[in-house]
Parts: structure tokens; sequence; C-alpha cells
């Protein structure tokens, strides 16, 4: 008896991987011969230029300081890690063999030219989302640029997770494969920021927390995640923002890097600003900010925004009178020359820490990120800078820093393991 | 390579892009009124701007600066007519005179910021620069008398 249920258990198991092996069996597409780039309408291959910009295609796709969008950027997963590739129009190493209809096919359904699976580290569960008229227009863009050649680095993925058809089986589950479609009760700017958001823009592929095999987990949709070492907040009501993402503040961060009463875009949200979400419209920010607005709940919670604001304002004018307390001392001599500020509304370019979501989150990550590394020039408020302090300040004071500022401007609990967290974030470990 | 505006001029650097641009300031480029003081952004003497905005030069790496328009005390006003500058000289605040450049060019950002400064403006913005020959009460009776003479500017 026992052997049997044993014998109809493997048979099961048998039939299991056969069945994803023939799930994950796709034909290849033919190769081309070569793409005539100046085939493509010239406004076309414009379009596809913002897309691309705006689905931030060469940030993974372009190792630092290599040729853009030639590839080998090492994507550290908890699985292993993973190298873009090279998505020029070489033919040899590159997609110049590549049709539209294999462009297509690998957008929206995760699947290589030759008919391999990819990894879901390429976002096509966003992209899936995309019209066709966009997909084309990307694959304009992508075939008219310079070929690079620039052969693929392998992945460094132990068995069995390197096997690619195995991914047919995390597609069956995870995969919701269409483009997108609208919804009816929202009105035509939450869509086209829906759209924007949840397909090109992939938002959740930072801020969606993942599940134990890497994939978003759409019941928890913009929770918020830890991610390159950079905490993604949540980008719904449970966002720890004093003040309410309204679509105005929203709109402005997400255009120029940084709000008066938010703080700077730092960390990898910088690039997506900058590099990234710069080549949109106004329009298309703001109903990127519509939908997000939504997403959060601010319409409702906007009300008390003046109030708050003074309020946040009237913790950040009290001055410790505590004759030692080191945290204190250290914002005096570190940090106040550039953050104080008098009164209400506080200013752009001194950015009001009684504001910042690093400061008020569960999580200090982002804060002992920014204290240690700084903001880069480009990043954040472009022109302007915060130098890193890794050299000038031990852990121990770091923690004394980070936790007078919890205290003192802030009415959140204070952080349980941060000395820990600073240690973890020091050597890079955060989030990988 | 790395190019910046100083003080109105271009200049390139051959130097690694995390070298201190408080080195490349005082040893590449010469220009020896920017101090080194702690070397680790906690007494203001490297003082210098960015931009327009004041930051400590000893922490910031030479990359900051690439396509950035630094100001150094030597280029604040060309003739060292800076109102900061001539308050400086009539109120005497001086003493040793090894942090005045970083207090300087650190009180300009806090005028742009705060054209009437309180004596808690002052205090919390100028708390970063040290003076060890204690000064302050000059340094801040000096950056009231520029205060006044910028805001009559403004008016005439």
């Amino acid at each position: 008896m026992f052997k049997r249920v044993l014998i109809v258990l493997l048979l099961l198991i048998v039939i299991g991987v056969a069945g994803v092996f023939v799930l994950g069996w796709h034909s290849a597409y033919d190769p081309v011969e070569s793409v005539d780039a100046t085939s493509f309408d010239v406004s076309t291959v414009a379009r596809g230029k913002m897309l691309a910009s705006a689905g931030y295609c060469a940030t993974c796709h372009t190792a630092s300081g290599g040729a853009r969008n030639a590839g080998g950027l090492a994507l550290k997963t908890g699985f292993g890690t993973i190298y873009s590739t090279n998505i020029t129009p070489d033919v040899a190493t590159g997609i110049g063999a590549w049709s539209e209809k294999a462009f297509a096919r690998a957008m929206r359904e995760g699947i290589s030219r030759d008919g391999s699976e990819l990894f879901p580290a390429f976002p096509f569960d966003h992209f899936t989302k995309l019209t066709d008229a966009d997909v084309a227009a990307i694959y304009a863009y992508l075939m008219s640029q310079p070929a690079v050649n620039a052969p693929a680095k392998s992945n460094e993925l132990p068995f069995p997770l390197n096997i690619r058809s195995l991914q047919a089986g995390w597609k069956l589950l995870y995969l919701d494969q269409g483009t997108y479609k609208a919804q009816t009760e929202k009105g035509e700017e939450w869509n086209r920021g829906a759209y924007l958001a949840e397909g090109l823009g992939h938002c959740g592929a930072c801020h969606t927390p993942r599940n134990a095999l890497g994939a978003e987990q759409s019941d928890h949709a913009y929770a918020g995640a830890l991610i390159e070492g950079w905490q993604a907040p949540a980008l719904t009501a449970d966002n720890p923002a004093s003040l309410p993402w309204t679509v105005d503040e929203l709109t402005a961060y997400l255009r120029s890097g940084a709000t008066a009463l938010h703080g700077v875009a730092a960390g990898p949200m910088s690039d997506v600003v900058h590099q990234g979400l710069s080549a949109l419209p106004d329009s298309d920010i703001h109903a990127i900010a519509v939908y997000f607005a939504d997403q959060n709940g601010s319409v409702t919670s906007a009300a008390n925004h003046s109030e708050n604001v003074k309020s946040a304002m009237r913790s950040t004018q009290l001055d410790t009178q505590e004759q030692f307390d080191e945290g204190a001392d250290l914002y005096r001599a570190a940090c106040s020359s550039c953050h104080y500020n008098s009164a209400a509304p506080p200013s752009l370019l001194r950015p009001e820490l009684a504001f910042n979501s690093a400061l008020r989150s569960s999580d200090p990550t982002n804060l002992i990120q920014v204290i240690l590394h700084g903001v880069g020039v480009a990043e954040g408020i472009p022109g302007t800078m915060m130098p890193p302090f890794d050299a000038s300040l031990s852990d121990n004071q770091i923690e004394a820093l980070a936790g007078y500022l919890r205290s003192h401007l802030t009415d959140q609990p204070p952080w349980s393991e941060l000395s820990q967290q600073i240690a973890v974030v020091r050597k890079g470990e955060a989030g990988s | 390579m790395t190019t910046m505006q100083l003080n109105g001029r271009a200049v390139s650097v051959d130097a690694e892009p995390d070298t201190p641009l408080l080195w490349v300031i005082r040893d590449e480029l010469g220009l020896t009124g920017t101090k080194f003081g702690c070397g680790i952004g906690m007494c203001g003497a490297c003082t210098v701007h960015l931009n327009g905005r004041a930051i400590r030069s000893c922490i910031t790496p030479l990359s900051a600066a690439e396509g950035s328009e630094i100001t150094t005390i030597e280029g604040l006003d060309p003739a060292g007519q800076h109102p900061l500058q001539k308050a400086w000289i009539e109120t005497q605040a001086p003493q040793c005179g090894y942090c005045q450049s970083g207090q300087i060019m650190q009180a300009a950002t806090l005028l742009k910021d705060f054209p009437q400064p309180t004596d808690k403006d002052i205090d919390a913005v100028m708390n970063g620069s040290l003076c060890r020959c204690m000064a302050y009460r000059r340094i801040r009776a000096a950056i009231k008398l520029a205060a006044v003479e910028m805001s009559q500017g403004e008016q005439s």
C-alpha cells in the first residue's frame, strides 16, 4: 500500500516537472537578417526614446561605466546574481536579430527570441500591460541605437534555479498576461497614471513586497519593501510621511525630485525621477500623481495640511536643553547649518527633517544611507548636494544622531535595532 | 579630469574623483584662503560655496564639483568688498583669523536664506563654524551689520 502511494506520488512529481517543461517550451522566432533603422518613423523613434526612459531600460541594462543598454549590470537577487543583457541592436550579442514580434513576446510573456524563458528580474509582469503601439515604439527606438558588441555575462544562480524552463511554472502562478484594462469607474487621467505606474514605470517592482518565490504580492501592492540597500516606502495610506502625499506634492516631487514638505528623492528613486520620468510630459507626471494620491487616500487626509505643517515646525523649533546630548551636539555641528528652518513653510533648499519620511519610517535604512553616503549633486535637487559622513562619523555617533532626530522631531518610538542596522548599511548589505 | 567653474573661471583638475575638494582647491589650484580644520566636516573652516550653497569642502569629493560652480573666499567679491567682509573689518571680528574665511562663506549663505536673521537663526546656522578664539559675539554682530547693509542696498 505504502509503496503504491509512493509510486503515485513520484509519478505526480514527474508529470508536474514534465508539465512545466512542456509549458516552458516555446518556439524560437527566426533571426532577422538586419533591421533597417531608417525604416522607422522619426516620431515613433522619439516616442520610443521617451518610453524607454520612463521604463528605465538603461538603468538596469547599462553597467557602471559601460555603453548604454549594452548590459552587464549585476542584479543581486535573493536567489543569486543575474546580469542584465545587451539590448543594443548588435546581431551577435544584442537584439539585432530580433524581429518586432520576438521583442513583443519578450515584453509581454518573458520569452527570449530563441524560445527560452527570461527571468522575472526583467519586469515583463509589468511590461505585459503596454499597448502594441508603445511596444512597437520602444522597439523602433532600441533598434535605431548604435550596436555594441558586448557578450552577456553568465548568471550566478545555483541549481535548480538556473533552469530557465522552471520559469514557466512561476509565470503560471504569477504572470497576469495582457495589456492594461482601463477601470471604467475611474477617470481618464487616473487610468493614464495607472497604465504608466503599473506597466511601463513598474513602480511595484520596488515598492511592492515580494514573496518567497520573488513575485510581487498582489494583495500587498505598494506596501513598501527593502531593495538595493534602500527602503522603497509604502505608497499606500501606510506611508510614514507626516504630511499627506497629495496630487500637488506628488507631482512636484516626481517632476523636480524634491518638495519642501517631503524632502528629496535619494538612492534609486533619484534616478527614477531624473533619468527616467524626466522624459515624460507634465500631463503624464500629473496622471501618475493622481493615481498614487488615490492609492494613499490623501484626497481625504489633506484637510489638516496647514495645521500639520505648523505643528511639525513647532517640534523642530524646540531646542534641546540637555547639557550632554551627543546626538544634539552632532546635529548642531554637522547638520543644522544646512537643515535649520526658522518658520513654516520650510525652504526647499533647507530640507526640513521634521517632515522627512526617512525619520518617521519604522525602518531607519534610508536615514542611515543618506548620513553615510550623502546625496550626490545630480541627485535630489540637482545642483545641490549633501556630503557623505561615512568617514566622519562612527557607528556610535550615527546611532546617537539618528536616535536624537527620531525622538526630537517625530512622535514615533525609538528604532529598536538601530546599531545593528547601521552596521548592515555601512557594509552595503541592506536589502541584498 | 574634472571640470568646474572656480570663482568664475573654468578649471580642469586631474585628480581622483574621491579627492576632497579642499585638497584640490588648496594644493592643486593654489587658493589657500580656504582652511583645513578638522577634516571631518565638524568645524566649518573649509566652507566654500557649491552652486551658491555653503558646503564643507573637506568631506566633499571632487566628483561632486564636476560641472558645478565653486566659490571660495577669494571669489566672494572681486574687490574683497562683500558686505560681510566690510562688516568683519568694521567690527574687528577676527582674532587669529584661521576660521574666518569659513565663517564668512557660511554667513553668506545664512544671509541669502535669512536676510534679517535673528540671534536664533545665526546660532543655528553658524553652530557648525567653530572659532577657538571665541569671537562669536563679534561674528554675530558683524553678520547683523552686513544684513543691514545688504537690506539697504536692496532698497536704494
